[in-house]
């Protein structure tokens, strides 16, 4: 009977300390982001308003989420963001599906993993942008252009991750389930599978904002439907207010995908906070 | 399987794969004889004739000195503000939003912008594009690396009396080195990426260019040649990295390794 009055006293407490609290963990931190971000807009307006800055280099804050306002409601903006998402969708998810299979392949066994470390450590770092020239010549200003490219540069960092992920398996949890007979298939599937989800959601965080990049790319240089194509339109037709306001597009669909992947990422981990490392 | 036998053949194993995907790549291209997939052989003869060592001075130097800068101007600049930033829970809070805003805003979207803003499509806006993007890995690790330090570190510092600028160098910067280092590699292969994408968007010289050029010409070889460059400057610059890292950390692997035993 008693233990419950204590947990009810003992929450009590906890309010009154959380109220109390608040202002210092949650209400004051927020202030200051508002007053920082309000601060660093103000200071764009007032550069340009001021002089500091000519209006045809950097156009003013208010000019520029205003062009943004009125873009969004035109059709063609929404569909070369649709275009540039489906872009970054089709990467992301066929690199997924590649690398997280050939991630487990490699991670499993160590003499897969030995013979094709090099290859490995030479394609990785090749930058997917020296490939723009060769997906134009050969597979033109389409969208498998698009999708080869953001699926190459997402597909090294899941693979990567995918490998550390399976590799650093707690040996005791592994040798238990043998010990207790579970067979190959299922050690994969109960064990390294799920033990290695936090490094996967990690990778995933990584090759997202990849991929997005990589769709963009493809649109500027190569000319494939999407924001990136409008922009390179805006740009040599001297528009730069347009330039400024899909800029500020293309990073909050950037700041979208980054908050939904960290969130993915956080979720992934919390069952497993003494994974947290992210593989060098 | 001896463990002998098992290493011998791993080591086989580890040799064969490449040479044979090299020789499967040759084997094709000649099958194939399609001119915008050229002979493995014919790349090699290119890539020695126009970077060993004609062109070396025309386009790789001036490609290395805008890693360089903009590099080294993102490794001075993310320290100088992330210690300040990992000491700080308030400036910390403050600069946030910012550094998340502009770390996930695609690098390329900003090209055109850099263009305009700079007024330039020469050195200035390419080391100042290089360094921007390549401040973000840096920065954070950093703030991470100091947050990171022991309290107990900075207690005994203060019972020493060390304090002020002599602090940050002889405590702060030290203990957050090894985190800085793994930001720094992350910088410096976004660093090659950001030379490509710069000189690719507009130049007159460099690796990108000849990139852009031989595409404009419809000249494979070159473009193979200048791929297969980018892709070894990428990874001989992460080597070089890690070699001033082990020289650099000796004592912090040291030091583990004496606490381990």
């Amino acid at each position: 009977m008693s233990a419950p009055g204590v947990a009810s006293v003992g929450s009590a407490s906890g309010e009154t300390r959380a109220v109390g609290g608040a202002f210092a963990t949650r209400l004051a931190p927020a202030l200051v982001v508002a007053l920082s971000v309000a601060a660093f807009l103000g200071l764009w307006q007032f550069v340009v308003k001021a002089g500091l800055i000519a209006e045809q280099d950097l156009p003013a804050m208010t000019t520029t989420f205003s062009e943004l306002w009125t873009m969004m409601h035109t059709r063609e903006f929404w569909t070369a963001f649709g275009q540039t998402v489906r872009g970054w969708a089709l990467g992301l998810g066929i690199a997924t599906a590649l690398a997280v299979p050939t991630g487990i392949l490699l991670g499993s066994s160590q003499f897969a993993q030995r013979a094709f470390r090099i290859p490995v450590e030479f394609l990785r770092p090749i930058p997917s942008a020296a490939l723009i020239p060769l997906l134009f010549l050969t597979l033109g200003t389409t969208l498998q252009s698009e999708v080869f490219l953001a699926t190459f540069g997402a597909f090294w960092p899941l693979l990567v991750q995918t490998i550390y992920g399976v590799r650093d398996v707690d040996p005791v949890a592994l040798d238990t389930a043998r010990s207790f007979g579970v067979g190959r298939f299922e050690r994969l599937y109960r064990i390294k599978l799920p033990s290695s989800v936090p490094y996967i959601a990690t990778g995933l965080r990584i090759s997202s904002a990849v991929a997005l990049i990589l769709a963009f790319t493809a649109e500027l240089f190569m000319g494939t439907p999407g924001l990136g194509h409008i922009m390179n339109v805006a740009e040599s037709f001297g528009l730069t207010v347009q330039v400024y306001a899909l800029a500020l597009a293309t990073g909050f669909l950037g700041l979208a995908i980054y908050v939904l992947f960290a969130a993915l990422e956080r979720r992934a981990l919390r069952w497993h906070p003494s994974q947290r490392a992210e593989a060098p | 399987m001896s463990r002998r036998a098992y290493q011998s053949t791993a080591i086989a194993a580890e040799l064969a794969v490449p040479l044979a995907i090299l020789a499967a790549w040759q084997w094709w291209t000649v099958q194939a004889a399609d001119p915008k997939f050229p002979r493995l052989s014919t790349i090699l003869v290119e890539f020695r004739e126009l970077w060993l060592f004609s062109q070396f001075e025309l386009h790789v130097v001036p490609s290395l000195i805008r890693i360089g800068a903009g590099f080294g101007i993102a490794v001075v600049v993310g320290i100088v503000l992330g210690i300040p930033l990992g000491l700080s829970r308030w400036a910390r809070i403050a600069a946030m939003p910012h550094i998340e805003w502009w770390r996930a805003m695609p690098p390329p979207a900003l090209l055109p912008i850099s263009v305009i803003l700079l007024n330039s499509i020469e050195n200035r806006q390419k080391i100042a594009f290089i360094a921007f993007f390549c401040l973000f890995p840096i920065l954070l690790n950093t703030i991470d690396g100091v947050r990171g330090i022991d309290p107990a570190t900075f207690e005994t510092a203060q019972s020493y009396g060390v304090r002020g600028f002599e602090r940050i160098r002889r405590v702060v910067l030290p203990a957050a080195l090894p985190q800085i280092f793994a930001g720094m590699r992350t910088s410096l292969s976004l660093a090659v990426i950001m030379m490509v994408l710069t000189e690719y968007f507009s130049s007159t010289s460099g690796v990108g260019y000849v990139l852009l050029i031989s595409k404009n010409t419809l000249q494979l070889a070159p473009m193979w040649a200048a791929i297969v460059l980018i892709g070894l400057l990428g990874y001989l610059l992460n080597l070089l990295l890690i070699l001033v890292e082990r020289r650099m950390l000796a004592w912090h692997r040291g030091w583990r390794a004496a606490t381990a035993q």
